[in-house]
């Protein structure tokens, strides 16, 4: 089964980023063959959408689990509609949210875990809030 | 001639203004509330309210027999609106503009538009003015296909209108100010205010519409608005300083023009100015 990450950088050692949509990289861990590979978010720059985006690329990559810090609404939603199983609350390196998800010490939200859009903020400013500003 | 009021940050006193533009005006007005998340110009226009109607938007509709699921679709959308999953393509509506792109992709004519219920539109009387608002439906987010609606009411209107546009400066606002002859842009003399009233300018030059200022609570914060309109060239149509009781009047829902007759006088003025700086009256334009 195929496992991906969210990451901040390209190997296991790199951070768990923890958004979904807006993240860097996916690092995918395929558990039966044993290897991984890693893939840069293709939605990062879009204006809206992102996380909908990632589970299309999620889909065509068949990945069966993705593990994240915190989810969204619409992309919790493309995701249900996909049959993609969400964990989120990981933390630390991808190895390390690995081994977490393995030792069963992750969420499976049955929503999402953040409001739409925030995951869009400057790095570090805490998202862009749920304001009255759409696209 | 159509007068869009804006502002881009909210509770500088778009409502309050614009609504006093109508009532002070000396000719019929037709009153466009387009701040269809927050219609709430009616409460001090109390307008009879004869016509109700729902507004649709468009929304792709997936026939599952004609669907092969190649995701051609998926990557026309530009809101990432659609999932394409093995046998078939899941529309995330709330995330659809409507834009129809996904139906051209389509090589199998598997998507077809339908009309999905996003909000509705009301309009009648009040005196003098023909006034028109929509609201938004709950749970529904995109608001540009409820402020056309509005803006589709009287298409025939060839008097002064009178918009009043939704607080910010994205798409809802694009869609309320569009195809005016002016924006009256209400600003106060605060950081938050200039800082929005910035983005709001820039947003009236890219749509090339006329632009003048009005300083609400004119008396209080600093001088950087003033200083800000200099530098742009932008007028300074009007100065209101803070008065305690339009707060007052305002929570009962009625308009400080109604109870200061030099601030009714003042308001035709500036009505009388616009037009003057547009040419005369240059009729209803979209």
């Amino acid at each position: 089964m195929k496992i991906a990450i969210t990451a901040t950088g390209r190997d296991l050692q790199a951070p768990v980023d923890p958004r979904f949509g807006r993240c860097r990289y996916l690092v995918i861990v395929d558990t039966e063959g044993g290897g991984s590979e890693v893939v840069e978010n293709p939605a990062l720059a879009s204006p809206g959408g992102a996380g909908v985006a990632l589970v299309q690329e999620l889909v065509r990559r068949g990945v069966r689990t993705v593990i994240t810090g915190d989810v969204g609404p619409n992309a919790f939603q493309a995701l249900r509609a996909a049959g993609v199983a969400v964990h989120t609350g990981a933390s630390g390196t991808v190895a390390e949210a690995l081994a977490q998800y393995r030792r069963g010490g992750l969420r499976a939200p049955d929503g999402a875990t953040v409001p739409a859009h925030r995951g869009q903020g400057f790095p570090g400013r805490g998202g862009r809030g749920t304001g009255r500003g759409q696209l | 001639m159509i007068i869009a009021v804006a502002s881009g940050k909210g509770g500088t006193g778009k409502t309050t203004i614009a609504t006093a533009l109508a009532l002070a005006a000396e000719r019929p007005v037709l009153f466009l509330d387009c701040d269809v998340e927050e219609p709430n110009a009616f409460l001090y226009l109390k307008p009879e309210l004869t016509v109700r109607r729902p507004v649709y938007r468009p929304v792709p509709e997936v026939d599952e027999e004609a669907c092969t699921s190649c995701g051609r679709c998926v990557d026309a959308c530009a809101y990432h609106a659609l999932l394409a999953l093995g046998k078939t393509v899941v529309v995330l509506k709330h995330m659809c503009h409507g834009c129809g792109a996904c139906a051209i992709a389509c090589p199998t004519g598997a998507l077809r538009e339908t009309s999905h219920e996003t909000g509705y539109v009301e309009a009648g009387r009040a005196g003098a003015i023909t006034f028109a608002h929509g609201e938004l439906g709950i749970g529904e987010a995109m608001a540009p296909p409820v402020i056309r609606a509005v803006k589709e009411m009287y298409p025939d209107w060839e008097g002064t209108c009178i918009i009043d546009a939704p607080p910010g400066t994205a798409c809802p606002v694009l869609e309320a100010v569009r195809g005016s002859d002016f924006c009256l842009l209400v600003s106060e003399p605060t950081p938050f205010g200039l800082h929005d009233l910035r983005r709001m300018v820039e947003v009236a030059r890219a749509l090339n519409l006329a632009c003048g200022v009005i300083i609400n609570r004119c008396d209080l914060g600093d001088d950087r608005v003033e200083r800000y309109c200099r530098e742009e060239g932008l007028p300074v149509l009007l100065r209101i300083p803070y008065l305690p009781e339009v707060a007052r009047w305002g929570a009962e829902a009625i308009s400080f023009v109604a109870r200061l007759e030099s601030w009714k006088t003042q308001m035709a003025a500036l009505l009388s100015r616009v037009e003057e700086m547009l040419g005369g009256d240059r009729g209803h334009q979209r």
